[in-house]
């Protein structure tokens, strides 16, 4: 029996007005699981979200949530072993990747689906100057020559607002600074002009004033490119501002999935409650943080019924026998709880 | 031997360094060069300021033409001699004296550079060409072509070098046979090929192994790279520092691995001329006449020094974090 149930209909509220739209990407029941000496791991247990044009989903959970093995597994790069996946679709326009031959999955990647890394200074090869390597799309998937590539390719570093463009061509990414690089593998991944972005925590490694900079420039090129964005974070912070859906991931499930501001007024399922109610607060100074009890689940023994009982406050015995189906909880929004109503309807 | 810090003589002196690395690059850089470079003229240009660079391809371009033409440098005869010659003294007449046989040592050096310097070259582009090819392999796809290919690497690790290089030598090269003196080159330096691949296959595959799993790899496999691509412009640009080194000192090793050859017999023979073939004839005289062991010797050693010198400079100006 499949665990989770997303209706066709939670699709968000978020204005589709004058955009292209149709669901460019969509992921559905997915489910990957990592076998290792020490046994099989269910990384992922159904996962089902989608992006449309010009829309941005962020993907959020804690590490080993499993947010950024769905991700890999749409762009095909998870390492098979020990990553295999056993079920379920990743669509794109329609058409199902997994299928695909190795050739047509290569020709999506870059051109169709783009991904950013997470730490940029080693996603950037050290032997080649960041213009190089951004012109090196150009020149193998446009077939432009050295001149016109090196131009598109400082057309590109002056589109992620690198100053000096030109002269930074020539430098190596040890030469840039943190948020320079970052900015310098979003132009390398928007080169070829990508459908859909995804984003595997763009700012993690770099600092507070550069993250929100690295995110408003990102938020602004996918309103100009009409992209979609899948943005994978762990920053309930950094989701606020560029989201228009937020998905929250544990224990390679979806447990909730709605519009950010509704995620934020009222959330339906008691680990988002968890998470909100974490984030430090002004008016809650020199008192102790307030934190979510105990640790996610080993995912090679994960807890029968809903994963997130054995930390739930609310946790009932039902918790303990039924994983809680992804149901729709009013307008555009869906939470894997059995309380899930409660939760929405309380005050 | 890639630690940055041990290679400081061969560093770019700071002083002689533009501060054009400095960042921001000022734009009349950027205006000057135009037409976009990549990873070699990059390294081209950096090379191009080292003065041990140039001091050690000057040397190897020197023993180059002795190879070619040794008649450029000398006149002499270095086959026959006269015996009422025999260990004569350096003088005007011969630079660097007589051997036993009374030949003229020095154009017995300028001869012997061809010999030397073929084989181990040879052996060393071979060397690097099966054991890098194998190494990319079996460190690229893994799995049971890994296992294969290590397991025969690991057999003909397992063979001693002379007494694999005396059983392949007797076998096509042994007494009563008479193969030309190319022929006799060709058998050492396969040999030397065969018995030395290894090393640089483990050296290879171990590289690959820790580069293929870095970002930049799956970066350039999530923008679509085809895995041509990432072998040939990903990978090996960052697996071939190592390499370059191990491969100038294999130079070194080589002549000296030929050397032990013709010393027991199987390798090249007189009247072949070689350094080795020189420094194993001179032993006898070591106390009379040390000359005689002493220049072969000095060729040798400045002939391995250039290859190890020239490695070093090539190895700092492709790692842009040296420059």
């Amino acid at each position: 029996m499949s665990d989770i149930l997303v209706s066709e209909q939670s699709a968000p509220g978020a204005d589709g007005s004058g955009r292209p739209s149709g669901r460019l990407l969509e992921v559905e029941d997915l489910r990957v699981e990592f076998r290792t000496r020490d046994g099989v791991a269910k990384v992922i247990n159904g996962v089902t979200y989608h992006v449309e044009a010009g829309e941005t989903l962020a993907v959020l959970g804690e590490s080993g949530s499993g947010k950024s093995v769905t991700a890999q597994t749409i762009m095909g790069i998870l390492d098979t072993p020990p990553g295999f996946v056993t079920n379920g679709q990743v669509r794109f326009h329609g058409k199902d990747m997994l299928k695909m031959s190795a050739e047509e999955r290569r020709r999506i990647r870059g051109e169709g689906i783009a991904m950013i890394f997470q730490d940029s200074l080693s996603a950037l090869n050290p032997v080649f100057t960041v213009g190089f390597q951004i012109a090196e799309q150009f020149r193998i998937r446009r077939g432009m020559s050295r001149a016109d590539a090196k131009k598109r390719a400082v057309e590109m570093l002056d589109q992620v607002k690198i100053p000096n463009a030109k002269g930074r061509y020539s430098n190596y990414p040890h030469q840039f600074s943190g948020g320079m690089r970052q900015r310098a593998m979003i132009a390398m991944s928007l080169a070829l002009d990508p459908e859909v972005l995804i984003a595997d925590e763009p700012t993690t490694a770099l600092d507070v004033t550069v993250q929100a900079q690295i995110m408003d420039l990102l938020g602004e090129l996918q309103r100009e490119r009409q992209m979609g964005m899948i943005l994978i974070t762990h920053d309930l912070g950094v989701v606020a501002d560029v989201a228009d859906r937020i998905a929250v991931m544990y224990a390679g499930r979806i447990v909730e999935e709605a519009d950010v501001f509704e995620l934020y007024r009222k959330p339906a399922h008691p680990y988002t409650l968890g998470l909100l109610n974490s984030i430090p607060r002004m008016d809650e100074r020199g008192q102790e943080l307030r934190t979510i009890k105990g640790l996610p689940p080993n995912l090679m023994n994960i807890p029968p019924g809903c994963p997130f009982n054995p930390r739930c406050p609310m946790a009932q015995p039902v918790c303990r026998e039924k994983v809680p189906p992804l149901l729709q909880v009013g307008a555009g929004r869906a939470s894997a709880c059995h309380f899930a109503e409660e939760l929405v309807n309380r005050d | 031997m890639s630690d940055p810090s041990t290679a400081s003589i061969v560093s770019t002196p700071r002083a002689e360094q533009p501060t054009e690395t400095v960042s921001p690059v000022g734009a009349p850089q950027g205006d000057r060069k135009e037409k976009p470079r990549g990873l070699l003229g990059d390294a081209w240009l950096d090379l191009r300021r080292k003065p041990l660079f140039w001091i050690s391809a000057l040397f190897i371009l020197l023993f180059l033409l002795m190879a070619a033409f040794p008649q450029l440098f000398t006149s002499g005869d270095a086959v026959n001699g006269s015996l009422d010659r025999s260990l004569g003294k350096p003088s005007g007449d011969a630079w660097f004296g007589y051997d036993f046989q009374g030949r003229d040592v020095y154009a017995r050096v300028i001869y012997g550079a061809r010999a030397s310097i073929v084989v181990s070259v040879l052996s060393v582009l071979g060397t690097l060409l099966v054991g890098g090819a194998m190494g990319v392999i079996a460190g690229y796809r893994g799995g049971w072509v890994d296992a294969v290919l290590s397991r025969v690497a690991d057999v003909f690790f397992g063979l001693p070098f002379v007494l694999g290089a005396i059983v392949i030598l007797t076998t096509f090269n042994g007494s009563g046979t008479s193969n030309s003196q190319w022929k006799i080159m060709g058998l050492v330096t396969v040999s030397l090929i065969v018995l030395s691949w290894p090393v640089v296959m483990r050296l290879m595959r171990s590289s690959v192994l820790s580069t293929k799993e870095a970002d930049y790899i799956v970066a350039a496999r999530a923008l679509g790279a085809g895995t041509g691509r990432i072998v040939l412009k990903h990978l090996l640009p960052n697996c071939l520092a190592p390499l370059l080194v191990y491969g100038t000192i294999m130079v070194g090793s080589f002549i000296g691995a030929e050397a032990t050859l013709s010393f027991l017999g199987v390798g090249l023979k007189s009247p072949v001329v070689s350094w080795g073939i020189m420094i194993s004839e001179s032993q006898s005289f070591i106390r009379v006449s040390p000359s005689l062991l002493f220049f072969p010797s000095l060729f040798l050693v400045l002939a391995v020094l250039s290859f190890v010198m020239l490695g070093e400079a090539v190895r700092e100006a492709l790692d842009p974090k040296l420059r």
